[in-house]
């Protein structure tokens, strides 16, 4: 990609692989990788909560990684394979986090659950936690103002064969 | 937002011609602090310099057995790097204790050095701050002044430095090598941040046109005996009001090397060198270790709300000496307190 010179350029064209489709599209640099997903992309399941790092409900994975798709920019992540909860479910089955968080109740109102679950498959990747305090701390990213805490610290322990 | 132009760096000569080039520009890491900012209109930058994708990701062994650690390593494949864990476990608990796992994945080494403030007029573009607008004003020293600083402070400014990470550098003594238009340097951790003084709005002595390229920490990491101890308003996921890191050689009971260093109290990481000098052949006791924190802690001052820091980050000092000493440190999962 070229630098961008003296025009403020608000159309520049970037690819992502999203859910495993090659996406492009042409964004401005101040786009953040969130509204890029819920406004140009349409994928709303992602969702947008402080919009400053605080609460954890734009958790998407990026290569892997989970990270908070609303401190993120869209242009810097050129290139990158983002997963959101759209992606997470394979051939009309859920995801076993997804299938737990149902087993286990583990929300209310729903709004924090994509990220949630997001921040949890990336929590499993990491191979960090090994018991309900390390899934509490290493969850501390994600707020759920219902207060579904218990309720997803047993459904994530339920897919880490724990309980 | 503000619009702003875009670049990506090709190499770490390229971004500092960037910055040099415009002096409103500025260098992007993880983006965990810059974007928040930008997103408060309180940095405004014309040029975004992305230097993401800059090879300096390396974690490796320098000559006298130290580690020199890239600029770009995320926090947390720094906390989790194997060296780290068993031979720097203060600088591993510290990262951990900060901030969440998302934020850990993708905030930077340099970055989390440059980490600004979290005063809330600092954040508030409605209110005086001398460290955002020179020249208007302190709007915490009578105001809510609850998390700021008791040491070091100014007239001018009285906010704290909110690196988990800096503190343990500070008490393990790193390096940051940087580099600008002048050429290469390297800098003690403890002589990069800055007091506030007059001139609030300089955080650190990094150079306009410099760049964090590593840090480096010297060989001796005290892994036996060290603990790293947050305290603040929820158990997680939240700013200290105090932090502690210590770091003790231990000879039997007596102290033989004792390091120091507090969060949350002061514009850096705060340490004092008489404190450790004191501790120094004596033995590893409360009493001793109560001593050190009132020279650690002396000339403290308050403002209206944040009193109770004075003697809170005396007990903490206290308590993470007896956790060092013990080799029992703060787990920064299981968070009873030892
Ligand atoms: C909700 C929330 C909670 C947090 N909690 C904590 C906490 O408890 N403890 C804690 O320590 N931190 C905490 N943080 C802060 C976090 O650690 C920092 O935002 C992060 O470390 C910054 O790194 P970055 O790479 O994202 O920096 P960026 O946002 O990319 O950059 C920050 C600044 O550093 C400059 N910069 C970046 N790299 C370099 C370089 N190589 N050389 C020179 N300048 C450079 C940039 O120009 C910018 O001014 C929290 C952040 C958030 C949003
Ligand atoms: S303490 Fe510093 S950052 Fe906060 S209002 Fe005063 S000058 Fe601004
Ligand atoms: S919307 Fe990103 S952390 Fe709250
Ligand atoms: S289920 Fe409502 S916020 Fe978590």
């Amino acid at each position: 990609m070229a630098d961008t010179t003296d025009q403020i350029p608000e159309r520049i064209p970037i690819n992502l692989v999203v859910n495993g489709a090659r996406r492009t599209l042409e964004i401005a640099p101040w786009t953040t990788l969130l509204d890029a997903l819920r406004d140009r992309l349409e994928l709303t399941g992602t969702k947008k909560g402080c919009d400053h790092g605080q609460c954890g409900a734009c958790t998407v994975l990026v290569d892997g990684r989970r990270i908070n798709s609303c401190l993120t920019l869209a242009i810097m992540k050129d290139g990158a394979e983002i997963t959101t909860i759209e992606g997470l479910a394979a051939n009309g089955a859920l995801h076993p986090l997804q299938q737990a968080f149902v087993d286990h109740d583990a929300f209310q109102c729903g709004y924090c659950t994509p990220g949630q679950i997001c921040s949890a498959a990336g929590l499993l990747a990491e191979g960090r936690a090994r018991d309900a305090d390390e899934i509490r701390e290493l969850m501390s990213g994600n707020l759920c103002r219902c207060g579904a805490y218990p309720n997803i610290v047993a459904a994530i322990e339920q897919v880490m064969g724990r309980s | 937002m503000n619009n702003f132009q875009y670049s990506r760096a090709s190499d770490v000569a390229d971004a500092i011609r960037l910055l040099a080039a415009d002096p409103s520009a500025k260098l992007i890491a993880g983006g965990t602090n810059l974007i928040d900012l930008m997103k408060e209109n309180v940095e405004r930058p014309s040029r975004l310099v992305d230097i993401s994708r800059l090879p300096l990701r390396d974690i490796e062994e320098t000559a006298d057995g130290g580690l020199r650690i890239g600029a770009l390593v995320p926090n947390s494949d720094l906390a989790y790097h194997p060296l780290i864990e068993q031979r720097y476990p203060l600088l591993a608990s510290a990262i951990l204790a900060g901030a969440s796992a998302q934020l850990r994945n993708m905030a930077s080494v340099g970055g989390n050095l440059m980490q600004r403030t979290r005063c809330a007029y600092f954040y508030d573009t409605a209110t005086p701050c001398n460290k955002r607008s020179p020249g208007t004003g302190c709007s915490a020293l009578d105001g809510l002044n609850r998390n700021h600083a008791i040491l070091g402070t100014s007239r001018s400014c009285i906010a704290t430095n909110p690196s988990d990470m800096s503190v343990a550098l500070a008490a393990l003594g790193a390096l940051v090598h940087t580099a600008g238009t002048t050429g290469q340097r390297t800098i003690a951790l403890t002589d990069f941040h800055r007091l506030p003084d007059d001139k609030p709005h300089v955080d650190t002595n990094l150079g306009s046109g410099e760049i964090i390229t590593a840090i480096e920490l010297p060989p001796h990491g005290f892994a036996r005996n060290y603990s790293y101890l947050k305290v603040r308003d929820r158990l997680s996921y939240a700013f200290a009001l105090v932090s502690v890191a210590a770091a003790l050689e231990l000879e039997g009971n007596a102290i033989g090397e004792a390091r120091l260093a507090l969060g949350g109290v002061a514009h850096k990481p705060w340490r004092n060198l008489d404190a450790e000098a004191a501790l120094r052949g004596q033995a590893a006791t409360p009493d001793h270790f109560g001593r050190a924190a009132d020279l650690l802690l002396q000339g403290a001052t308050a403002r209206s709300q944040n009193g109770f820091k004075i003697e809170l980050a005396r007990r903490a000092v206290v308590r993470t000496l007896m956790q060092a000493a013990n080799a029992t440190p703060q787990s920064q999962a299981h968070k009873k307190i030892a």
